[in-house]
């Protein structure tokens, strides 16, 4: 059992990264912030999941996904659909011509449920379907790809390629969808109702806790056999290969992992968020995802939260004040990480810990430090 | 369908074209189980297109490879392996961010499935294993040392043990000397003949004396044909084999 922990927590250095987070996310923040920042925060940790699964599949895979929006919006509409559903009972939706269905399907004179859509009636569907469709589109998509075996820049071109079909076909079929809307006024998950500030801060330390917990889980399958093995890929692929494994399917694996983490965060989106739309499925969003994971660095876990939280704090103090030039900037930090600091923020960290920590340690060995000839700068223990 | 043999490792009328140029051109090579076989010939002979060709690297264009009387032609890569044929490659492809252990350990032939990888434990058959094929390699004392630090002549050894690790029936060794010191180059011949024991090894080799120290049977390739065959010392004496090869 205590090989176990030390898998899952993984050494003295992670456990301080682990608590860190921790304290940060479930304390510091929720402490220091009122509830409309908070959820704000809440938003941005879901695309940490995005930012998780891209650590996994970018970082330590090696393969590039530029559609990982698709799998968030996928989860997203999954959990929309049948918040939806509950939001438009008959008695709340009886002015409309047909009652009990979505108002968008009332509006383009549909009549009835689309079958796809009976099933989300349930709450466990719903919740088991965040994290099927997801991995199921993503195992058909990885399995056509990389049995293939392409790989590279036309992998990311074709998944970008697939966040344009679904935001565009999303987009047009209004009826079915909600069109360019997106899915909107959702009220309750089960009779709770999700709007209220007592919800959100609930959902709030949720998704915080799914996070860790996912973390957690990737670190789990990191520090065993997989974690060899895809580093094992990057390096030599094809040595892999002619050691007897099947390398398509290792990818096909993480991808689907990657998708099934992008899903649980669009869902933990629509909760706390309250709607979602086409906008968040194309392929900015899909982009701006890897933006946050190179910002903390990509093969980094924790870097990847601490990334997808400084972009989009900085988007959101940015773009109030210059909203028309949040989109450059955004592109010259992107451009400014891959070549200045390829391993982002943890890079720069572990630079700096390795730079420092000879400094930190002659300075504390030092019997008396008498006068300290101008402090290193940031040398603050 | 080619008739069934008693051979290991049958290859029949083989052949593979790239833009028309025969690398390969109508092969037959048979070898038997515990025979050690040194593929010689001038670069551009097609030596490593063969073996390519057996462990699927390369599709051929026509002809057929049975191993254990088992078609190897269109089977997919990680099949063959587990079918019992290991390759090392002409420069060594280790993975240098792993330890010496963690290369050996991912070598292993347990846990190749996703699933499987996921729940792979380290037990004490995979330390006994490793422990013992890293002896076997003279790397014991390097086992946390990680690939990128290992000399030229030791990565080359530690692909022979990832290959031992997966207790091919088959190895296929490209080039195991290039480069290699001269003492070296003798710790390794020792070590092949070690390790040819219950098995059969197909080397492909450019130092003659290093050839003659190993080859039970030696093939020289020339062109995509067989050129001769036999003892080294039928080899030596070929007057063809003299003109095109070993030269003056």
């Amino acid at each position: 059992m205590k090989n176990v922990y030390s898998r899952i927590f993984g050494g003295k250095h992670n456990i301080t990264s682990l608590v860190l987070l921790a304290l940060l996310l479930l304390v510091v923040l929720p402490a220091s912030l009122d509830i409309f920042r908070l959820n704000m925060v809440g938003k941005y940790l879901t695309y940490a999941f995005v930012a998780l699964g891209l650590v996994m599949l970018w970082g330590k895979a090696g393969v590039l996904s530029l559609g990982q929006g698709v799998f968030f919006g996928l989860g997203g509409y999954c959990m929309a659909m049948f918040l939806k559903l509950e939001a438009s009972d008959p008695i709340s939706t009886k002015i409309q011509s047909t009652p009990g269905i979505p108002d968008f399907m009332d509006w383009n004179q549909i009549t009835h449920l689309p079958a796809f859509w009976v099933p989300f009636k349930s709450l466990p569907f719903s919740l088991l379907a965040v994290f099927v469709v997801p991995t199921v589109v993503a195992f058909i998509v990885g399995l056509a790809m990389f049995k293939r075996r392409v790989g590279g820049v036309y992998f990311a071109v074709i998944t970008q390629a697939l966040a344009l079909i679904l935001s565009l076909g999303i987009d047009s079929r209004q009826g079915y969808t909600g069109g360019r809307n997106g899915i909107t006024d959702l009220k309750t998950m089960w009779g709770w109702d999700i709007r209220t500030h007592h919800a959100q801060y609930i959902l709030y330390f949720a998704t915080a806790i799914l996070l860790l917990i996912s973390i957690l889980f990737s670190q789990w399958l990191l520090s065993g056999k997989t974690g060899k093995m895809l580093l094992a890929m990057r390096d030599r692929e094809d040595r892999v290969r002619f050691s007897g494994y099947d390398v398509s399917m290792f990818k096909v694996a993480t991808f689907c992992f990657a998708a099934a983490l992008s899903g649980l965060g669009g869902a933990l989106f629509v909760l706390q968020v309250g709607f979602i739309s086409p906008s968040l499925v194309g392929i900015v969003p899909s982009i701006e995802m890897v933006i946050f994971a190179a910002v903390g660095g990509r093969s980094s876990l924790y870097g990847a939260v601490y990334g997808t939280l400084l972009v989009n704090t900085g988007k959101s103090l940015f773009s109030e004040t210059f909203p028309q030039l949040w989109l450059f900037a955004m592109g010259g930090l992107f451009i400014a990480v891959v070549v200045l600091f390829p391993d982002g923020l943890a890079g720069v960290f572990d630079l700096a810990r390795k730079k420092l920590g000879p400094l930190i340690e002659k300075w504390r060995s030092k019997p008396i430090p008498v006068g300290l000839p101008g402090t290193v700068n940031g040398d603050q223990p | 369908m080619s008739s069934n043999t008693d051979f290991l490792l049958a290859i029949e009328d083989l052949t593979v074209s790239f833009d028309g140029f025969k690398a390969v051109d109508s092969l037959n090579l048979y070898i038997e189980k515990d025979e050690l076989r040194v593929i010689i010939g001038p670069n551009g002979a097609g030596k490593t297109t063969v073996l390519d060709m057996i462990c699927g690297k390369t599709r051929p264009t026509g002809g057929s490879i049975k191993f254990k009387n088992q078609e190897l032609v269109g089977m997919a890569e990680h099949r063959i392996v587990h079918e019992g044929v290991g390759r090392k490659f002409q420069t060594p492809s280790i993975y240098e961010n792993l330890t010496v252990f963690e290369n050996l350990e991912v070598s292993y032939p347990k846990g190749r499935t996703v699933l499987g990888c996921v729940r792979f434990k380290r037990t004490p058959d995979v330390l006994e294993r490793i422990h013992k094929i890293a002896e076997e390699i003279a790397l014991q004392d390097y086992l946390d040392v990680e690939g990128a630090f290992l000399s030229h002549g030791q990565k080359q050894w530690l692909e022979i043990g990832m290959l031992l690790m997966q207790e091919p029936e088959l190895v296929m060794l490209d080039e195991p000397v290039a480069g290699m010191s001269p003492p070296e180059r003798e710790q390794t011949a020792a070590l092949i003949k070690r390790i040819c024991k219950g098995r059969c090894i197909i080397v492909i080799e450019h130092d003659m004396d290093f050839v003659s120290r190993i080859a039970h049977k030696v093939t020289v390739l020339h062109l995509g044909k067989i050129l001769a065959e036999g003892s080294m010392e039928e080899i030596r004496n070929n007057p063809k084999v003299v003109d095109v090869y070993l030269g003056h």
